[in-house]
């Protein structure tokens, strides 16, 4: 029987190893391998010498030192992606727990706002960006007309308006963010809170402890760790932005005001994309491996933090 | 001196009753203070909700009154509410443009071919994983949970290189290029991980019940555990579906520009490339519009599949 289904298991699994090894664990060794290569030609598969000028080229901050892409990483793309990163995270994740706490004590309607809550995770990012820029316009966007000012640019500069200032870029394309990753918190948050046992409450109740405290001592450290889980996945999910930026600021990613700060709104896996459209998939394979690192490290510092922090 | 006996305790009994009066009216008071704390704490929590609401559904409105302005009433210096002059032109427009058809067709080939193909995949491998003893099984499966860490860019570079050197990029292999955007999306781990859950679910009793009435390990699969499964496979289809829906990057790498092949985002993003022309709002909306309307239709029929799924999912941001 043991060694019936042995074999029989394996039949059932060889689909899905073989896809894998194909599609996934095969890509992933390459992508190590073709990061080191020099002069590698994809098509042909012909290279001269391993090398570590592509790691050089893409992570150098001093185009003098071989840093060819020193303007498309160092200067536009790490910044953005650390930016929006930095901003995004924290403000969605206390906006979706307040959302969730308030969903959590109301009864009426309490359907319909979490249906309402939901809607953007079930929307296409690139067609909702769109819709964004639109409201963000220059000349003729609500977003200028409701904090009444006139010819402002956000998103893109026209024929009457001082070129993009990169903060307000940025500004936009947070918030579109922050917008767009509400719902999926927002059900965590709610999946958890709806699992905290009663009894905490009615002890804070026979306590008569105020509402808000109560949310501060108790709820909040039960949650820990959904926190927890957020941290680290919306961590990863924003240092992944990419298709936001083709929604919000189009093919390219946008022309700002380069006085201001960086160019446009390319972070870093719009590089590793473009790098691969332009033939130089050994600059997109250093730079994916550079993002695996960062993402290992980050999740490594709040698995440790959290050992300390978080309730289970 | 039995009626003064009487006064006194008259005079008693009604100093009790004050005692006892007064005391409720404390407690009362109380009460009713702590009534009007809650529901001063309810009104700030609905005003919370509604505020935030109108900020989530706004985009949505304003995307669907915009598609129905004209270009004149969107280039008025004051925004207006709702359009003055209804313009349905502005879908058809958007339609032609698009070339919808063309997109449509594509993305449900692509969507649902490689939809059926996950669907296999996946209950093969989570019967694997969930019913068969075999040597080996929880270190396979904690290896393809930890693979799922890794970031999907790195395979796409490695992909992108495998299929080109099969001649699946090159524009006039049409074929080719379908198959370069579904057969590397026929395996998902997360749905392996989702559907092996279920099936672990199922009661043991069942098992051995079909065993004992003869039946083999695949038609118990086919018969007992795929019929029991439905919700969770819904949940994977219109899940996939979805993703077929808003997938941009990979399409766009592979087709490279010939609109022929075009997956709708695909379309969507390059028909409206050009940056900032007011004269064209309507019709872009339109077409958003047209992108984002089989979405929450979808969310409307499917709303508990589709939750249940994004709920647990592990890795999904």
């Amino acid at each position: 029987m043991e060694s019936k289904n042995n074999w029989k298991a394996w039949l059932y699994l060889a689909p899905v190893l073989i896809l894998l090894a194909v599609f996934t664990f095969y890509p992933i060794i390459n992508t190590v391998y073709v990061s080191f290569l020099k002069d590698y030609n994809y098509m042909r598969g012909t290279h001269s010498g391993f090398t570590f000028e592509n790691y050089v080229a893409v992570l150098t901050p001093y185009s003098e030192l071989g840093g060819a892409m020193f303007n498309d990483v160092m200067k536009t793309a790490l910044p953005n992606t650390l930016l929006i990163t930095i901003i995004t995270v924290p403000l969605s994740i206390i906006i979706s727990m307040l959302i969730a706490l308030g969903l959590n004590s109301i009864k009426v309607l309490k359907k319909l706002f979490q249906t309402v809550f939901f809607m953007p995770y079930v929307t296409n990012a690139i067609a909702i960006g769109m819709v964004f820029s639109v409201i963000f316009s220059t000349d003729y966007g609500i977003f200028n007309n409701l904090i009444g000012a006139q010819h402002l640019s956000w998103i893109y500069r026209t024929g009457q308006s001082d070129p993009v200032n990169y903060w307000r870029a940025l500004f936009a394309i947070c918030f579109y963010i922050v917008w767009h990753s509400l719902p999926y918190k927002i059900l965590i948050f709610l999946g958890g809170l709806q699992n905290i046992d009663a009894q905490y409450y009615d002890a804070a109740k026979i306590d008569s402890a105020p509402k808000w405290k109560t949310a501060l001592r108790i709820t909040v450290p039960l949650l820990s760790p959904q926190i927890l889980y957020m941290m680290i996945t919306s961590f990863i999910g924003s240092f992944k932005e990419y298709n936001s930026v083709i929604g919000l600021f189009g093919a390219k990613g946008g022309a700002f005001d380069a006085n201001t700060g960086p160019s446009s709104m390319q972070t870093m896996v719009f590089f590793i994309y473009d790098q691969v459209a332009k033939n130089n998939v050994h600059y997109a394979s250093a730079a994916s491996l550079f993002l695996l690192v960062i993402i290992m490290i980050f999740t490594l510092v709040q698995n440790q933090v959290s050992k300390k922090r978080v309730h289970y | 001196m039995a009626k003064q006996e009487e006064y006194k305790f008259a005079a008693d009994t009604s100093d009790y009753v004050l005692a006892l009066s007064g005391s409720e009216a404390s407690t009362a008071q109380k009460e009713k203070l702590s009534k009007v704390a809650h529901i001063v704490s309810l009104v700030f929590i609905y005003l919370f909700l509604v505020a935030m609401g109108i900020i989530i559904i706004f985009p949505f409105y304003w995307m669907i009154i915009t598609s129905l302005k004209e270009g004149k009433e969107i280039q008025q210096m004051q925004q207006t509410f709702f359009p003055q002059v209804i313009r349905w032109e502005n879908y058809t427009e958007a339609f032609k443009r698009l070339d919808f058809g063309t997109l449509l067709r594509n993305t449900l080939l692509v969507g649902i071919l490689s939809t059926l193909g996950t669907l296999f995949t996946t209950i093969f491998a989570a019967y694997a994983f969930a019913r068969l003893n075999f040597k080996g099984r929880n270190l396979v499966f904690a290896f393809l949970l930890g693979s799922m860490m890794i970031p999907g860019e790195m395979m796409v570079i490695s992909n992108y290189i495998s299929v080109s050197r099969l001649g699946w990029t090159s524009s006039s292999n049409t074929v080719g290029n379908f198959a370069a955007m579904i057969v590397p999306f026929w395996v998902s781990i997360f749905y392996i991980y989702l559907l092996r859950q279920n099936f672990k679910q199922i009661p043991n009793e069942l098992y051995l019940a079909a065993k004992v009435d003869g039946k083999s390990d695949w038609e118990f699969l086919w018969k007992v555990m795929v019929p029991l499964a439905m919700p969770t496979l819904t949940t994977i289809f219109i899940l996939k579906l979805m993703g077929a829906w808003n997938s941009y990057v990979w399409p766009n790498l592979i087709a490279s520009g010939n609109r022929n092949i075009f997956l709708i985002t695909n379309g969507l993003r390059e028909t409206f490339s050009t940056a900032d022309n007011p004269n064209d709002y309507g019709a872009q909306m339109a077409a958003t519009v047209v992108v984002t309307v089989p979405l929450l239709l979808l969310f409307i029929f499917f709303r508990k599949y589709i939750m249940r799924g994004v709920g647990r999912a592990g890795i999904k941001g």
